[in-house]
């Protein structure tokens, strides 16, 4: 069975979920998705589906890289970490002095998109720096 | 005597005059209706590839107001709706639109630069101290072990790298 098969009801769910810039490919294997959602329910909702298709995602034939486009500048994010708190750094990486936390939970500023992983924000406290991306959530 | 001839030829000049306009704007008008005014083929062109300049692969040619569309787009909907596009760009003046796009996604860009993505699953797993990540011709391979609820937030950290695979096969989930 062909990835595009196999995962159908993953693309059928992509196609019906308002992401304009939807795309995707067969490339080597993997089955590459890209787009932006228009927030993190719908982000969510896609991969609960993959999860579906490939329990534990253990097949290693997608890879799925979904932003949500209500993550911009100046927004608020909530800190989804698992249960710890979010370090705050001096610059864009672990390597980097912490300057600062937020509680599992708390709404922060999103002050800019540095690149993809790190992103600098600001605490209601005025702490400023930057956070791993994946732990920021869009607060609709 | 002499006053009222020369009133009379001025009005009889008058009246000529205003015959005279009237027939050219009746001759005009006629004119404008039975011809329409034509657009040339460069015209017709040059407006048409206004609305698709956004395609720089799309390539726009008009003979006698039929226009052709040929060249690349990158899915069904551009092709479909370029056409349309074309169309309504002078629907009095283009005759008919032959599309002869065809589609042709681009590739989807997967991170291939080992050194960038081993140092970004570095930051990706820092908080997975049981996870291993290795990284090879693009493709991240994990092993060691992890409690269930954390697997998903840890592939959806890898996969925001734009790797070419990641392969958790190796991954004892708990």
């Amino acid at each position: 069975m062909g990835l595009l098969d196999k995962y159908k009801t993953l693309l059928d769910t992509a196609k019906a979920s308002g992401i304009p810039d939807l795309q995707y490919a067969e490339q080597e294997g993997v089955l590459q998705i890209r787009g932006t959602a228009p927030n993190a329910d719908t982000k969510n909702k896609l991969w609960d589906v993959y999860n579906q298709i490939d329990p534990n995602f253990l097949s290693g034939d997608v890879v799925m890289n979904i932003d949500v486009s209500s993550a911009v500048e100046g927004s608020q994010v909530r800190v989804a970490t698992q249960e710890s708190n979010l370090n705050i750094r001096k610059g864009p990486g672990t390597d980097q002095p912490i300057v600062g936390k937020a509680a599992k939970g708390e709404v922060i500023i999103l002050i800019s998109r540095a690149n993809d992983q790190w992103w600098l924000v600001r605490t209601k406290d005025g702490e400023e720096g930057y956070c791993y991306a994946q732990y920021l959530e869009p607060v609709e | 005597m002499y006053g009222s001839t020369l009133n009379g030829i001025i009005m009889k000049n008058k009246v000529k005059s205003w015959v005279f306009i009237l027939l050219m704007t009746t001759s005009v008008v006629v004119g404008a209706i039975s011809c329409k005014p034509k657009v040339s083929d460069a015209d017709l062109k040059a407006k048409i590839e206004t609305v698709t300049a956004d395609h720089p692969n799309v390539v726009v040619s008009v003979k006698d107001g039929a226009v052709t569309l040929s060249g690349t787009v990158a899915s069904e909907e551009d092709r479909s709706r370029l056409a349309e596009v074309a169309k309504n760009a002078d629907p009095n003046n283009v005759k008919s639109v032959a599309n002869e796009l065809t589609v042709e996604a681009a590739p989807i860009v997967t991170n291939t630069d080992d050194a960038d993505l081993t140092a970004k699953v570095a930051d990706a797993t820092k908080d997975y101290p049981s996870v291993k990540a290795e990284v090879s011709s693009g493709i991240i391979t994990v092993t060691g072990s992890i409690e269930q609820a954390r697997v998903q937030p840890l592939k959806m950290a890898l996969d925001a790298l734009n790797p070419k695979k990641v392969d958790m096969s190796g991954l004892t989930v708990k």
